[in-house]
Order: structure tokens, then sequence, then C-alpha cells
């Protein structure tokens, strides 16, 4: 099955929630959905449920228009970020219910409600009623009503953003095995990039209502087609700054010059605006020429083994991730450095023009 | 301690105190009622309670009332159910000015009605049956339903809703099998306040009905000047009175102390 999305825009009340969207799900296979709050992924899920109508644009499965048809006619199954399930049913009704509905046998009903308890690890549970369970068991039960439809597309929005850290983890590590031994089409949305690049798979990243790209999740990663998807995928968020080339050189408002070697040679005279992330802005001085960042700490965080740094200069914030424990005061004058091989390069519309070389092991993370 | 227990004692006592002369009243006889103050019974009878339910001009008052508060009860849920959904869960235009004009109806004076109404019913043949005051009593109960299972309603989320349609789900077998057991706190505590307002309700129930449909508090109003001062009678009526209130409370509390937890009561 193949789900196609055909310039698909919505609006509500003059507020654009989702901007002339094309993409083609193939069969079996993970797509996250990946972009801030607000920046449009349960609008295009509950476009692709069919709970909302588009205002232009089709949705097709396998070549048929589905745009009209409404949600209980589609095989759509949907998880949301809340627990959904029914109060006064028990965990098997649960589980049975879209089941009881298509009225399929008894004996049918039985063993797939069964199959789906033993994969999400819900069995001791089928006489208990929804109030009676953990947040992740609830989840897995509506994951559970999910599956035994054998829906396609399942629609999962944040599903994991309810539970607790340990839970989430537990989870986390199940949901692609799970995904891969149904073969359906899953649709996943989530704010985090970690979370995406974990689950593997295809990325849309959403930003303001419109996918800016669509691709597999490490290549979006590494190679972003444009700032917004830089940004989209970044936590914590990506470091720009603009710099002007002339030359061989990148003048810095602010800093001093940085030579444009390696890749950076290769790039045209004009603006640019310069990325990096955060675990790449370093606080010891490397031997190779680097981006200086001199600047006065405004936060510092100490998260265990890793310190969050935020860099003030000249009106912008940078964001250091480094390891280890780094004690400073606020308003302490402290330089940063970056390697020149990290940094991204847009062009003033917003392209990306170059991106750091995967260097092997370090590049993703 | 023995402080706080000695306000709550004598705070139950204060509330208990016309009831307990109330029931005093009705198992004395007359003669004792107005002779010298006299703590309980000393002639003690029965005589009151026989007369109530051998004599069916006495006991066909409570099966009037407990007629037409049954049907009010069922009327004004039944026709709150969908109008609260909708105002919980549409927007639509003067949706917000709807709601609160059906609460206006919960405002004015049960005596602005009693004249419209009694000249209504005679007019179409409905004046002196149950049907007329549990009609009339349906203009105060379903705005109470309605704003009370709105609330129920909005505390369950939308998402359920959905959820079930994504499911398959047909509204009204979602609406049956999914959403009524959901809110069925909800729908006890309307129902409970249906059946309270309908029960203590004199002036409409008095006015609308004449001889066949005479509910028991029009019959005690009227028997005060009909046959002189039957004080031990009127009393064993008022106890009876309050019985299926209380017993309706005994069934409902649980149901209403949720109902105070969740819900707009």
């Amino acid at each position: 099955m193949t789900l196609v999305l055909d310039a698909i825009s919505r609006s509500v009340a003059g507020e654009v929630h989702s901007s002339n969207i094309s993409l083609t799900l193939e069969r079996g296979t993970l797509n996250v959905l990946l972009g801030p709050t607000l920046s449009g992924k349960t609008s295009l899920m509950r476009l692709m449920a069919g709970l909302d109508k588009p205002d232009s644009g089709h949705l097709s499965v396998d070549g048929r228009d589905v745009t009209g048809v409404s949600v209980g006619r589609r095989n759509v199954a949907m998880v949301y970020q809340q627990f959904i399930n029914y109060p006064t049913l028990s965990v098997f009704e649960n589980i049975a219910s879209p089941l009881r509905v298509a009225r399929l046998d008894r004996s049918e009903i039985d063993s797939r409600v069964r199959d789906a308890a033993r994969l999400l690890r819900l069995e001791p549970m089928l006489d208990r009623t929804p109030a009676q369970l953990s947040g992740g068991q609830q989840q897995r039960t509506t994951i559970a009503r999910a599956l035994v439809k054998r829906a396609d597309p399942v629609l999962m929005d944040e599903p994991l953003a309810n539970l607790d850290y340990k839970l989430r983890e537990e989870l986390r590590e199940e949901l692609p095995k799970i995904f891969a031994s149904s073969g359906a089409i899953f649709v996943y949305a989530t704010t985090e990039p970690s979370e995406a690049l974990l689950l593997g798979g295809n990325t849309a990243t959403l930003s303001e209502g419109r996918v800016t790209q669509f691709g597999p999740t490490p290549h979006l990663y590494r190679d972003p087609f444009d700032l917004a998807t830089a940004e989209v995928f970044s936590d914590p968020p990506l470091n720009t700054l603009t710099a002007e080339k002339r030359g061989s050189a990148f003048a810095i408002q602010g800093a001093p010059d940085l030579a444009a070697a390696g890749s950076l040679a290769r790039l045209g005279d004009g603006r640019y605006t310069l990325g990096f992330r955060a675990h790449h802005l370093e606080l010891t001085k490397p031997v190779a020429p680097a981006l200086e960042i001199a600047g006065t700490v405004s936060v510092s965080e100490i998260t265990g083994s890793e310190s969050f740094i935020h860099l003030a200069m000249h009106g912008h914030n940078f964001v250091a991730l480094t390891q280890g424990i780094h004690r400073l005061e606020i308003g302490e004058a402290l330089t940063g450095y970056v390697d020149p091989a990290h940094l991204f390069a847009f062009d003033p519309s917003g392209r990306c023009v170059m991106a750091p070389a995967s260097v092997q092991g370090g590049a993703v993370a | 301690m023995r402080g706080s227990r000695f306000v709550l004692v004598s705070y139950i006592v204060f509330l208990l105190l016309p009831i307990y002369w109330l029931v005093n009243m009705s198992l004395k006889t007359n003669t004792e009622i107005t002779g010298p103050l006299t703590l309980f019974p000393h002639e003690l009878t029965f005589d009151n309670y026989i007369k109530i339910f051998t004599d069916s001009s006495w006991y066909m008052g409570y099966v009037h009332a407990v007629q037409y508060v049954v049907i009010n009860t069922v009327i004004s849920v039944t026709l709150a159910l969908p109008a609260a959904y909708a105002f919980s869960r549409y927007r639509f235009v003067g949706d917000k000015h709807l709601f609160f004009w059906l609460l206006t109806n919960r405002m004015a004076p049960a005596a602005v009605f009693a004249l419209p109404f009694f000249n209504l019913y005679q007019a179409v043949g409905l004046f002196d049956t149950v049907w007329a005051v549990a009609l009339a009593h349906c203009l105060f109960n379903v705005p109470l339903a309605v704003w009370i299972l709105e609330g129920f309603i909005s505390g369950v989320p939308h998402e359920i809703d959905e959820t079930a349609q994504i499911d398959g789900y047909s509204f009204p077998h979602y609406f049956v099998k999914i959403f009524i057991p959901l809110i069925g706190n909800g729908i006890g505590v309307a129902a409970f306040f249906c059946f309270m307002f309908s029960w203590v309700e004199l002036l409409l129930a008095r006015t609308l009905t004449a001889v066949e449909a005479k509910p028991i508090s029009a019959i005690m109003t009227r028997t005060v000047s009909a046959a002189g001062m039957d004080w031990g009678l009127l009393a064993a009526a008022g106890v009876l009175t309050i019985v299926p209130g209380a017993i309706v409370i005994y069934f409902v509390r649980n149901y209403i102390a949720k109902g105070f937890a969740l819900g707009r009561v």
C-alpha cells in the first residue's frame, strides 16, 4: 500500500495549519514527522487519518482517491499523546473494540487480541479496566488496539511524550520491532530529534505547516536541504551567525576573521549563514585554526556528566554542550572554538550550500 | 476534639428537630397534639398512617406525584443528553447565548408560568393529567439537566469520540455503547436533581391539576381548610412525603459525591 499526499493545504480561521504538503509514504516504512510544537504535525496526521478535510489537494491510497472518504470507512488507526482508551471497558474489550464493530468471528477476535496482547506484554492485564493500569500499560493498550485492526496507515501522535523517562526508553526500544513485524505504514510524530534518529526510517521535518524536507532520517540530519530543516533537526538549537565571504576569509561581526580552508574555500563570495551544533562548540583551543566566539556566559547548566553553557556575543546567543562539569560564573568572559570542518553554510535564501563531511563516528550524535 | 464533637452533635440535633417533631406528631392523636407539650407520644397511634394507606383520595396523591416525577425525569434527561453533547462538542453561531438563555428559564419564578400553562393545557385538553405537570416541570428541569450534563461531557476528552470514529463506530452505536456509560455519574446526578425539583414543586402541580391527577402536596394544603385541623393526619402525610426523597438520596449518594468532584453541581 502506498499513501500519497498531493499538494494538501488546510487553514483554520485564517491560520495556516498545513501548507502545500506532498509526501509519498511506502508500504512497510516508518515515517517520522519531526517538528517543534505548533509546526503542524498533529494537523497533518488528522488530515492523513481523514478526521479533517483538506481545503485543497488530494489524498490517495494505492491510487484510489480517498480525500472525501470519512474516517470510519478508511482503515486507519491513531494513537494520541494522551492515553485514550474506553474507560468503562476492560482492556480486552478495548483492544477488541474495532474488531467487534467490524463484526468479526468471535474466535478470530479472541486470537487477534491475544496475539497483540502478547506482543505488547499486556496478557496479565486483559481483565482490568484502563484506570487500573500504569501510564505505560495504558499506552500499550491503545497501541494494541491500533495494531489488532491491521490498519494502514497507523498514526502515532507523540505517543511517548506523556510517559516517564524509563517507560519511554522501554517502549521506544520495542516500537521499531513491532513496526517491522506489522508491515503497515507507520507515521510517528515527535518533537525530539534524538527520538527520530533512534527510530530510524524516514523523516519529514515540519516548520510552520510546511514539510521542509523528506528522506532517510540520518541523511536529513547530516545533509539538511535548508536552514529550516537543520534548525528543526537540532536539539539543543542550532547555533547560527551571519558571515560575509571575501576572497579567502569570512568576515564575522565581533569575531576574528575565519580563514576559508577545506571545503569552505569552494564557496563563492557573498553573505552566508554559518551554523554548527552545540556539541561542536568547544572550550579548549584546538591546534588548527578555528572559528572563535568570544562572549560572556549567560547561563550554565550541569546535567550530570555534561554541561550546557550559553554564551552571549553581540546580542547573539550560542549554546555549547561540553563533556564534564564546568563551573562558570554568569557574566564571566569565555571563548568558544568551532572546528571549521563542522560548519554548515546556508545561502541568503536558506538553502544549505555546504554540510560538514560525515566524519567517522562523531558526526551523528 | 470534645468541643468540635459538641458543635457537630448540636448541629445535627438542630437539623433533625423539625423532622423528629413531624414524626412525633404523626404518631399522636389530635387531642394529644393540641393538648400540653409532650416530647413523645403517650398514646401511640398508627391510625393516621392507616387512613392514608386505605383512603384512595390520599394514597392516589402519592401515585400521581410519582408518575409525573418519573415521566418528567425521563423526558428531561433524554432531551438534555443530545443538547448537552451539542453544547459541549460543537461551536455554532450564538451557542453561548443559547446556553445562557436556557439557564435564564430557571431564573423566572414558577408563578410567572402558572397562568399561561393553565390556559394552554385547558385548551389542548391536558389539564388535570400527570402529563400536564410533567411537561410543565420540563421548563425548569431540561435547562438544569443540560447544564449539569454539559459539565460532565466536557470532562470527556474529544479524542475518545475520534478514537471511536476511527474504530468504525457509527455515532448512535458509540453514544449508547461507550458514551452513556462513561457519563453515568452525570446522568445520575442530573436525574436526581430533576427528581428532587419535580417532587418538591407545589405551585405548578397544584395549578395544573384538579381531581384526577392531584399530587400529595396539593392534597395536603387543601385538607387544612376542608376538614378543620387534622394535625396528626397531615403530619403522617408529611412523613410519607419525605420518604421517597430520602430513598432516592440513599441510592445516589455516591454519584452525587462524584458529581460534586467531577462536574458542575
